[in-house]
């Protein structure tokens, strides 16, 4: 279809120039309580905020997931996370489909930032905390370097070079999966997670 | 249901619980909407901001296109080209047909609605199963969305509860939303582990760094782009940005226009499929930009403005007209007034020459669009060109609804209007015999079937002000 593409660019050269505005001054919002923020915006859509020492979080885990009667847990092993029936995500996803989409309770992951303006977690899954960690187990729990969080989504961008620096998938959370699609009723869990579980470590 | 704007207006006008589902909707939205743009200087400065970007990029548009593909393109992504929406569905099916893909899912795309792209799948012997669940439910009632954002939005859950008894094996009867939800995600769940591909639509396109950026709520679009091996994402060649920076201020815009949300659940940020090591995600993904008249509205300047859309439903939301009748009146995949530019242009006036009518020009929708798009504009403009075609190349079907009588009409009163001694006659005339014509004279009828006709004064203004002493200066 390459024709259509001579086609269509120089139909789109030929039309008349229009000038090139300047963008006018625009800054997001910033927080003198940050976590503050963020923790009221997750949690008015259902999310779960726990701050905790960062020496302590793997015992506060292990309570969390106890209180949610989860069975097998899928943590990348460098987490070393403290639960009797921990798996890895250590094939690719057919070889693990079945497990993935009805076996697992509960995934861990690390978020790379977070942004408190909207309550959002930041991840950049890799080989190790694969795409369908944070997307396929009815519960998630993100791990959150306190430092890692921005007031808002230019400035995070900006500190961490995004724009230099994309993987494969860059994944904005905010809450759990829902939808309204039905009478504009909010309901939890429609195709991802039922909840999302926030440790920031501090 | 009627073949015309207006008949279909007056059956949905007469239908108490659609127009009860729409209202409350539209309520709801409005309000939400509100509370987030509740200061106006935030709200002044960011859409200023958007509309800036959405212009600029528009203003370098084949450039962005050609950054774009070669960003896509050396990042993995293989990029397509369509001109037609006819195109489009070859090209997919093509895809399709290469990887002998039998079963498609499907996350929220307008421009799939546009191409009628799952009858075309469907011809061909591939199912294609929508998974956003506004979609899944009208797909299982067999209709096409009524509100962008929003598809199922004109039904309420008796309707929705009886629909999933009747096509879910097993389901029971319930009105509970968390139950109907549950069910829904059980059947959308086998079909994303069954799928041979997933295909999605795109918010924006970034130039800078050839990404898809996709948001939504569910999940159920970054199933389809992450579990099957296969990704195919369809949009039109308008959805393109500059920077990834330009992302930021859109999204604080979007979805707080749409529903009042201050960030959708997910944004899915997409730039290439799998690569070596990794484990998951597809392991091609094709991206088609669809073109189906957009470079024809592009050649126009003012007409232009109308792609710098994203999508966001709420000039709908806002619409005294679309709340009234509903998304399907519309008689076209985009309702409410962006429908009425879009649809006019893409398709030409002389199939959609009645949408530009469909409106009061109230400016509702002027007022809350967050890229400042003048709808009212160009209403206007496309109700001229349906009238009185410009030279300007950009509309479809110009002309279409041109009148020799109704020329012949204005002529004459332009004609009136020029001579004092014509004018004066004509008047006098008219105070004679003026209300001796009927109401349902030929060129009245139409006019006066819905307003009464004016009772004319027995003297005209001027008659009047001389015998009051004022002479004729
Ligand atoms: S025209 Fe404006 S308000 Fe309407 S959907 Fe497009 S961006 Fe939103």
């Amino acid at each position: 279809m390459s024709d259509a593409r001579t086609a269509i660019l120089a139909r789109l050269r030929a039309a008349p120039k229009a000038t090139v505005p300047d963008l006018p001054e625009w800054t997001g919002p910033v927080f003198a309580d940050r976590l503050e923020r963020f923790r009221i915006m997750l949690e008015a859509v259902h999310g779960e905020v726990h701050v905790i020492a960062a020496d302590q979080w793997r015992p506060h885990l292990r309570l969390i997931l106890s209180s949610k009667d989860v069975g097998r847990v899928m943590a990348p092993p460098e987490l070393a996370v403290d639960w009797p029936d921990v798996v890895a995500y250590d094939r690719p996803a057919e070889a693990l489909k079945d497990q993935l989409v009805d076996g697992i309770d509960a995934a861990i992951t690390t978020a790379c930032g977070a942004i408190a303006e909207t309550g959002t977690v930041v991840l950049r899954p890799d080989a190790d905390q694969p795409r369908l960690m944070s997307l396929l187990p009815p519960i998630h729990v993100v791990l959150l370097k306190l430092s890692d969080m921005a007031d808002n989504m230019a400035g995070l961008m900006a500190a961490q070079d995004w724009a230099g620096t994309m993987p494969t998938n860059l994944l904005l959370i905010s809450g759990p999966s829902k939808t309204a699609d039905i009478e504009q009723t909010l309901a939890y869990g429609v195709h991802g997670p039922k909840e999302l579980i926030v440790l920031v470590l501090s | 249901m009627g073949n015309d704007f207006s008949s279909r207006a007056h059956d949905a006008l007469n239908n108490p619980q659609l127009r009860r589902n729409f209202r409350r909707a539209m309520d709801g939205l409005m309000s939400k909407r509100a509370v987030q743009f509740a200061d106006r200087d935030d709200w002044a400065a960011l859409r200023a901001r958007g509309a800036a970007i959405k212009a600029r990029a528009l203003a370098r548009l084949p450039d962005l296109l050609e950054e774009f593909e070669q960003k896509a393109r050396a990042n993995g992504i293989i990029v397509h080209w369509a001109e037609t929406t006819a195109d489009a569905n070859s090209i997919v099916l093509g895809i399709l047909t290469d990887h002998g893909a039998k079963r498609v899912i499907k996350g929220k795309s307008m421009v799939s609605e546009e191409m009628h792209l799952n009858a075309h799948l469907e011809a061909h012997g591939i199912t294609a199963v929508e998974s956003d669940l506004g979609e899944y439910i009208i797909q299982l009632a067999g209709e096409a969305p009524s509100h962008i954002v929003m598809p199922c939005i004109h039904k309420n859950k008796g309707e929705i509860a009886r629909l999933f008894t009747d096509n879910i094996a097993g389901q029971p009867y319930t009105e509970d939303v968390d139950a109907l939800t549950a069910a829904a995600r059980k059947v959308l769940r086998r079909e994303f582990a069954q799928a041979d591909a997933g295909l999605s639509g795109v918010n924006f396109l970034v130039a800078e760094t050839g990404s898809l950026v996709l948001i939504e709520n569910e999940g159920n679009g970054r199933l389809s782009t992450t579990l099957p091996p296969l990704h195919i994402a369809v949009t039109g060649i308008e959805k393109l940005v500059e920077k990834l920076d330009d992302v930021a201020p859109l999204l604080a815009l979007l979805p707080r226009s749409a529903t009042g949300q201050p960030i959708t659940t997910y944004v899915n940020m997409i730039t290439s499929p799998r690569k070596a090591g990794e484990k998951d995600g597809p392991r091609q993904v094709h991206l088609v930009l669809l073109d189906n008249g957009r470079s024809r509205v592009y050649a126009d300047l003012q007409l232009r403005d109308t792609l710098r859309c994203i999508r966001c439903g709420a000039c709908m939301n806002h619409c005294p007209v679309y709340a009234r009748v509903g998304g399907h009146t519309y008689g076209s995949v985009y309702p409410g007034p962006i429908g009425k530019i879009l649809t006019p242009q893409l398709a030409g006036l002389d199939c959609a020459g009645d949408l530009p009518h469909a409106s009061t020009l109230c400016n509702a929708c002027v007022e809350v669009c967050p890229v400042q798009i003048p709808i009212a504009d160009i209403l206007v403009r496309l109700r001229t060109e349906a009238a009185q075609p410009s030279q300007a190349p950009g509309v479809k079907g110009a002309g279409s609804n041109a009148s020799m009588v109704e020329n012949a009409v204005w002529k004459g009163w332009q004609a009136m209007n020029a001579s004092p001694a014509v004018y004066a006659a004509a008047t006098r005339s008219l105070a004679v015999i003026g209300n001796l014509i009927p109401a349902a004279a030929p060129l009245l009828r139409q006019w006066t079937s819905v307003r009464s006709k004016p009772k004319f004064a027995g003297k005209t203004l001027h008659q009047l002000a001389r015998d009051k002493g004022y002479d004729n200066e």
